[in-house]
């Protein structure tokens, strides 16, 4: 933003100081990120910026961290992405479900209790994980899920569907409910209604919440911990061993490859929403 | 027609009536369709939340192992030393627990109550093979003279209660003395409460230093133009949605003491080359790595707060006379203070839970009151005291929830 010409000169430092100040923090919120791109394609085996690679020599990088993600004889990146697609995938249907019916439930003006069962349904985001790990490896143990796919991703499902909740809740808000009560009136059944109303209309925000539990349950590692015998390891299992013993430059490829993913499902939640901003009649 | 006759609806009920029956089937619709996840969370998350109570005041371990001493106990008054039978009953199961080589655990919980127990007991084990039937109360005192301090019997007999809160004391560092009293802990054996006190000065400055960065990234982000902002929230959105672990991992190349911050240090002569500072494995890099993961949780509701600030506000009062610092701090930033709220109590509620990162680039002194009851969970199998942290921590959290319901509302999360 361009400052009026009659600016006076201490307003100018002043503003110009800001944008540098500014500038600072950009810089540290997204600058680590990109170290991890050159160094996973890093010849040697060090974790730092090797002269090699300063003067841009080609024999200093090298694609082996990703042959040895992919082939590795003792990698386990391969059962460790296969669990984690799985578990995130079940973990997402089984939030949207649940999640999508109490929001609507939520956004009827009949709700009773309507303050307490919101704080209910979002507590396993307020909760600090490591006590929502205790307790739920405390339940899945009782009931002998402790080590199983499923109780991994009933646990997730726990800590997804706050976040479907929330957003449904919030794309619902701008829910004109005349149309639903029109199709009714036309002899449209309720699940009818739903499918072919409802649903069309809130699904940006069913799709962004579903997001939400996706990325939870993929990027979730607590509450794994205490849950995952050696058959369920997940990525982010296998990356935190990864990092408390040693860290190999392997990690980083994987690491490439996770921030390649998050900017995809960055890209598709910014269009969501962009949709769904349009769909309210929300135009800035 | 008379005004006293009720007006009817089609199918000759009265309106009044119709319209209950109808708003009653409207909350049930509504409330079965959130049946579903309410029970699902309360049987799998709320219910073993409450479960962890349970935990941690249960005190039954050493009331199963003494069964028929404490059965014999229940007539002796602890004035003076306890008659034959309790000294029978207490031979014949600590003979038990020798033999099923269980007797340390009650050695050392004992020894918890009555410093010096643990030798008694050992020396007991050794001896009582060879006792002789009969007369067990002058065989055991002739063992060792503790046997006839009455302290001692008074030591067991104080742990028979099958419940006890001594796992909070614990988790504060205190302990009921002999006497039943209250009091701390040695000073140098207090390690619970650096933890607690480290937990929430990191989550206070962590907050403090997220504030600070985020609100002019925040005011920047709601002023310029849609086409440069949008670019710009990409900035804020992609750490946002990129994998914790893998952030700490790039935090983890940056603070080693090869790496680029240093390489920085070294390069602008802060530090030579041979002196390179420790910058990982300490609160430094606990604060550093947790300040740049919880940053967007900050920046969010901030933006979204001062995006709906008219600019014309700003303008107005400076029209008025105002120098653009007064009116900042007259209009905008008043203005700005439920979204500085929702932020940091966001921000601290996240932080004072934070375990991850703290694990991976804290070391000894940068860990937090998480990774003890981590590893209470995992090491210790020490699960009634991880519980009782682990409430502990959860009613703090659940205070400043509270609070953050009050002053902002939970309806008013925005996410992205």
């Amino acid at each position: 933003m361009a400052l009026p010409k009659y600016t006076e000169p201490h307003y100018r430092i002043w503003h110009y100081f800001y944008l540098f100040i500014c500038g600072c923090v950009f810089f540290f919120l997204i600058a680590p990120l990109f170290v991890i791109f050159p160094l996973s394609f890093n010849a040697e085996e060090f974790l730092v910026f090797t002269d090699g690679m300063k003067r841009l020599d080609p024999d200093a990088f090298s694609t082996r961290w990703y042959k040895d993600m992919v082939y590795g004889t003792k990698n386990p990146w391969g059962l460790a992405a296969k669990n984690s697609f799985i578990i995130a995938i079940f973990a997402t249907i089984g939030s949207i479900i649940l999640g999508t019916l109490a929001a609507l439930g939520l956004s009827s003006r009949h709700m009773p209790y309507k303050g307490l069962i919101m704080a209910t349904l979002i507590s396993p985001m307020i909760v600090p994980l490591i006590i929502s790990g205790v307790a739920i490896f405390f339940f899945m143990a009782k009931v002998g899920l402790a080590a199983t796919h499923l109780g991994i991703i009933l646990a997730h499902i726990i800590l997804g569907t706050p976040f479907v909740v929330i957003t449904v809740t919030a794309t619902l808000s701008g829910f004109d409910h005349s149309i639903t009560r029109a199709a009714s009136s036309l002899g449209s059944n309720p699940f009818n209604t739903f499918m072919k109303i409802t649903l069309p209309l809130i699904l940006p925000g069913v799709i962004s919440g579903g997001l939400f539990a996706f990325v939870t349950s993929f990027d979730e590692v607590v509450v794994v911990l205490f849950l995952a015998g050696l058959d369920n390891t997940t990525i982010p299992v296998q990356m935190w061993t990864g990092l408390r013993e040693q860290l190999s430059p392997t990690i980083l490829a994987v690491a490439t490859c996770l921030i390649v993913l998050s900017i995809l499902i960055l890209v598709t939640a910014e269009l969501l929403r962009r949709r769904s901003e349009r769909l309210r009649g929300i135009n800035r | 027609m008379s005004s006293e006759q009720k007006i009817l609806s089609t199918d000759g009920i009265p309106l009044e009536e119709s319209l209950k029956q109808a708003e009653k089937k409207n909350k049930i619709k509504a409330f079965l369709l959130v049946t579903p996840l309410l029970l699902f969370l309360i049987i799998t998350y709320i219910i073993p939340i409450a479960d962890m109570f349970s935990r941690s005041i249960d005190d039954k371990m050493v009331t199963n192992m003494l069964p028929k001493t404490y059965k014999a106990m229940e007539q002796w008054d602890g004035k003076e030393l306890p008659p034959e039978e309790v000294f029978k009953a207490f031979y014949l199961d600590y003979k038990i627990l020798v033999e099923n080589k269980t007797a340390g655990k009650l050695q050392t919980q004992l020894n918890y109550e009555k410093n010096g127990f643990k030798s008694v007991l050992k020396k007991l084990a050794r001896k009582q093979k060879k006792f002789e039937e009969g007369n067990y109360k002058e065989q055991i005192m002739k063992v060792h003279k503790r046997w006839r301090n009455v302290d001692y019997w008074r030591a067991i007999k104080r742990r028979a209660p099958a419940y006890t809160y001594s796992k909070y004391l614990k988790g504060v560092d205190m302990y009921s003395n002999e006497d039943g009293k209250i009091v701390q802990v040695a000073e140098d054996r207090r390690i619970h409460r650096i933890l607690w006190s480290r937990t929430l000065e990191v989550a206070f400055f962590v907050t403090l230093f997220c504030f600070l960065m985020a609100y002019p990234i925040a005011h920047l982000l709601a002023t310029l133009p849609m086409k440069y902002s949008n670019l710009l929230m990409i900035c804020v959105l992609l750490p946002f949605w990129t994998s914790l672990l893998v952030r700490t991992a790039s935090w983890m190349i940056l603070l080693q003491q090869q790496g680029l911050v240093n390489d920085f240090f070294v390069w602008i002569g802060l530090v030579t080359d041979d002196n390179r500072p420790e910058m990982m494995y300490n609160k430094t890099g606990t604060y550093v790595a947790m300040t740049q993961i919880l940053l967007p949780f900050m920046v969010l509701p901030l933006y979204s707060v001062m995006k709906t600030i008219s600019p014309s506000l700003m303008r107005a009062g400076k029209s008025l006379g105002a120098t653009p610092g007064v009116a900042f701090f007259k209009i905008y930033f008043p203005l700005t203070i439920p979204g500085i709220g929702a932020g940091c109590l966001l921000v601290f509620i996240l932080a004072i839970g934070y375990y991850i990162t703290p694990a991976l680039v804290g070391g000894a002194s940068g860990t937090l009151i998480s990774n003890q009851i981590a590893y209470h969970m995992k090491s210790t199998l020490d699960w009634s005291f991880a519980s009782a942290m682990g409430l502990m921590l959860l009613t703090g959290v659940l205070v400043i929830y509270w609070i953050y319901n009050k002053l902002v509302g939970v309806d008013n999360i925005k996410l992205g």
